[in-house]
């Protein structure tokens, strides 16, 4: 028996097929979303004063549908550039499992929804930087930037800051020197975590003539460049420990991060002054220090929440 | 030859199992925002 609301096969056959969820989840990016959820709560709990659990849910989840609501921005932006790289060929947009429209009205409401419930809920304050990081990354860093300079990554990585400034914000009202120095460590810190990934995948970037640092200025020039922040992320993974004030963190943050910062500018001095063999080079160090970037940056803010609830 | 489940999952979903696995997604979130909204309340008003 035919169910009673089904669509007869006709009309099923001429109508487009709809959205999947799943196909839409994908859009928001849920990796990359995972980072952010995490900088934005470590932000939040490293705050000197607690926020009301139902609101702190509040603000993390707005943070999360704002993430999310950027990415789907850039993916619609790039639907035509990722269909030409290998990494991004299978996403929605490119395999043609979403369409555009679909695509664009999702993230806005998505984006819409995210500022206008932390600004009701939260405080407007923290919505209008939540804001700020949606326009940063949609449209200064995805329509501007990328397709324009080499330094993309290095500004763009602004827009990947804002969460534990956002966090901070939600919990405490204002902004202090602690938010600016986490939002600042992500910032220097997103660079040779990018470029890293760019010096593998450097041949996808070059074939769709993104100006990626190693296409433009060549691996060398990127190599040299990661150790230059990894150099500078060192002593600024530290300044939390070294903040003066009631709300700079204690020695376990402190070790830990000099400790992880120490990892990562090894790994970086063996990318940094490493020449390629070959064509067929594995790259190895360079995929080392891109899972490792990830893991320091999870590892460091939990470092910091660690620390706010153990004082030593 | 028989396919195996993990094939099975594989299989291209029908207009109707899409759009009513969207739908009930649709659904959740919006009596999760719903919910959201009433706690917050609460949570302001403490």
């Amino acid at each position: 028996m035919t169910p009673t609301n089904s669509i007869p096969p006709s009309r099923a056959a001429a109508a487009p097929a709809p959205a999947d969820w799943r196909d839409l989840f994908a859009l928001t990016k849920p990796r990359v979303m995972s980072l952010v959820i995490f900088t934005g709560l470590c932000g939040m709990l490293a705050a000197p004063v607690g926020i009301h659990p139902v609101l702190g849910f509040t603000a993390i989840l707005c943070i999360a549908m704002g993430a999310g609501g950027a990415a789907a921005l850039n993916q619609w932006w790039e639907a035509d550039l990722d269909a030409g790289m290998k990494r991004t060929a299978n996403r929605p947009l490119p395999q043609g499992r979403l369409d555009r429209t679909t695509a664009r009205d999702f993230a806005g409401v998505l984006c819409a929804a995210s500022v206008f419930l932390m600004g009701f809920a939260i405080s407007w304050l923290a919505a209008a930087i939540l804001a700020i990081s949606i326009v940063y990354y949609a449209v200064v860093y995805t329509i501007w930037l990328k397709p324009r300079t080499p330094q993309n990554i290095v500004i763009g990585g602004g827009a990947g800051a804002f969460p534990p400034l956002i966090g901070w914000i939600a919990a405490t009202g204002h902004i202090t020197p602690m938010p600016v120095v986490l939002f600042a460590i992500i910032f220097f810190w997103t660079p040779p975590h990018f470029w890293a990934l760019a010096l593998f995948v450097k041949t996808d970037y070059a074939k769709v003539g993104i100006p990626m640092m190693p296409v433009v200025a060549g691996e060398r020039a990127t190599r040299r460049q990661i150790l230059i922040y990894a150099i500078l992320l060192l002593p600024l993974s530290a300044l939390p420990w070294w903040l003066p004030g009631d709300e700079h963190a204690g020695a376990i943050y402190g070790v830990c991060a000099l400790l992880l910062s120490g990892v990562f500018l090894a790994l970086s001095i063996r990318v940094g002054l490493r020449t390629r063999t070959g064509d067929d080079d594995a790259m190895k160090p360079e995929k080392q220090l891109f899972a490792y970037s990830v893991l320091y940056l999870f590892a460091l803010f939990a470092a910091l929440v660690v620390d706010r609830y153990i004082p030593l | 030859m028989t396919k195996s489940p993990k094939n099975a999952l594989k299989e291209p979903r029908t207009f109707e199992e899409i759009r009513r696995s969207r739908n009930r997604v649709l659904a959740l979130s919006l009596a999760g925002f719903v919910i959201l909204v009433f706690f917050i309340s609460i949570a302001k008003m403490g």
